[in-house]
């Protein structure tokens, strides 16, 4: 967390001029309303965010955001943000992807980010299925829902996020409802805040190949209890929730891992002779 | 749709004020908002519709901060927080659609002026302070006007044939 607080900020200040081009009632919509309103909250610069992603419709987010930002490479932005953080460690870095860049092409990444608890915060706008690529079911999508792609459904267990974001040591971890997008921005600053790895799942439906998904608005309820700090009680919660418990649910204790680097090279010259064979 | 804001408490005309300017001032952002989806998504109609509803309630806007004199209406709803969620007049996201119609833009914008409507009749029903409720009550005469103009603007866009949203060549096509 590095809070370079400037009061003046509004949430206007934080987007861009690029209009976005999601499909009309996408949830995507929302998460951008919670992102520039927490920023906004937390009083940081737009200068001093920097907000990476991968691919896919979630992903497109930084270039709506007048932040710094990195539309990188498919389930890669974890390594991105992971290496920007450790060099620029007095940046507000977020992270933004989707089920499907961030649980299958980045799964192995979103393992290994949780593991070295870098201080930023990963934020994944779960819709269960593909979009941006027509609608292929996703690591999150049902076993039985069934498109022309995957006829009778895949059959296979969905991936649990939060489970696997814990037992791999992320610090924070919170479920969100794109739609109560002031509840999201409220819990994107506390996820910014708290120091070490943040992850934080945004339900967001996907109005075009999930049309299913309006009807999350009436299935989401806040968490039953408050966030606790102790693995094995949140384990048991998120393993026995019914997927749509939304709120804090895991703040951890651990350190953020801050790697220290010898003598900066500053001379491209002496850079080059590093590699030198 | 999204949670709503509890209701937020008015001990102050400077509250009253605020209140009111906020709700035209994210009414105005939210219509822009759709205006600019449905330029993005072709639909020409309703970036003029979403646009127009952008334009009132702007007007609307400046007409409060008038009123209210010098009270800081901006200042006065950054201090205090004014909605906590969203404010009456912000149309429902969700309930876009790139084929929509100017019945459902109207429809949207109906929902929320009655929502207004509902809020500052309430003010007027409960508040002791004889101020804020002489103040409220022309808020409620305003809002009953907005209600009564969409109604109107309704009977020149009639609720759209069933299939409105049929597209013979739908995003969602597996190719």
């Amino acid at each position: 967390m590095n809070l370079d607080v400037r009061p003046a900020c509004k949430p206007g200040d934080y987007k861009s001029d690029v209009k976005p081009i999601w499909c009309p009632g996408c949830g995507d919509y929302h998460v951008l309303l919670s992102f520039t309103r927490a920023f906004a909250q937390l009083g940081v610069p737009p200068e001093r965010i920097a907000v990476i992603s991968g691919i896919g419709c979630s992903s497109r987010i930084p270039a709506y955001t007048n932040c710094y930002g990195f539309h990188g490479v498919h389930g890669r932005s974890l390594a991105l943000a992971a290496g920007l953080k450790v060099t620029r460690p007095d940046l507000t870095v977020v992270v933004a992807s989707g089920d499907g860049d961030g649980y299958s092409i980045g799964g192995n990444h979103f393992i290994h980010a949780c593991r070295r608890n870098i201080d930023m915060t990963y934020v994944v706008m779960d819709n269960h299925i593909y979009g941006m690529t027509k609608g292929q079911p996703s690591p999150t999508t049902e076993p039985e829902f069934d498109t022309a792609l995957s006829p009778g459904g895949t059959g296979l267990r969905p991936f649990h996020p939060l489970v696997v974001a814990l037992a791999s040591g992320a610090n924070f971890i919170a479920r969100c409802f794109s739609g109560d997008f002031n509840q999201t921005a409220d819990i994107l600053v506390e996820a910014i805040e708290h120091p070490g790895f943040s992850f934080v799942e945004i339900l967001s439906p996907c109005v075009t190949f999930r049309p299913d998904e309006k009807e999350w608005k009436n299935m989401v309820h806040p968490a039953p209890v408050g966030p606790t700090d102790d693995p094995a009680k949140a384990a048991r919660r998120i393993m026995t929730d019914d997927g749509f418990n939304l709120g804090v649910l895991y703040r951890g204790k651990r350190q953020p891992y801050r790697p220290e680097f010898g003598a900066q090279v500053s001379d491209p010259a002496e850079l080059e002779k590093e590699f030198e064979l | 749709m999204s949670k709503r804001a509890a209701t937020p408490k008015v001990a102050s005309l400077a509250d009253l004020f605020a209140l009111a300017w906020q709700i035209e001032a994210d009414a105005v952002e939210r219509y822009k908002l759709l205006a600019d989806q449905m330029e993005t998504h072709n639909n020409p109609e309703l970036v003029k519709v979403f646009r127009d509803l952008a334009r009132a309630e702007g007007i609307h806007a400046e007409e409060i901060r008038r009123l209210a004199g010098d009270i800081d209406v901006v200042e006065h709803a950054r201090k205090t927080g004014g909605w906590k969620g969203e404010s009456p007049e912000e149309a429902d996201l969700s309930a876009a659609h790139y084929m929509m119609t100017p019945w459902h833009a109207l429809q949207m914008a109906l929902v929320g002026e009655k929502r207004a409507l509902a809020f500052f009749t309430g003010i007027v029903e409960t508040t002791k302070d004889a101020k804020i409720k002489q103040m409220a009550a022309e808020f409620v005469e305003e809002e009953a006007e907005h209600v009564n103009l969409v109604h109107r603007l309704l009977r020149k866009y009639p609720e759209p044939a069933e299939g409105w949203a049929d597209d013979p060549d739908p995003p969602n096509t597996v190719e």
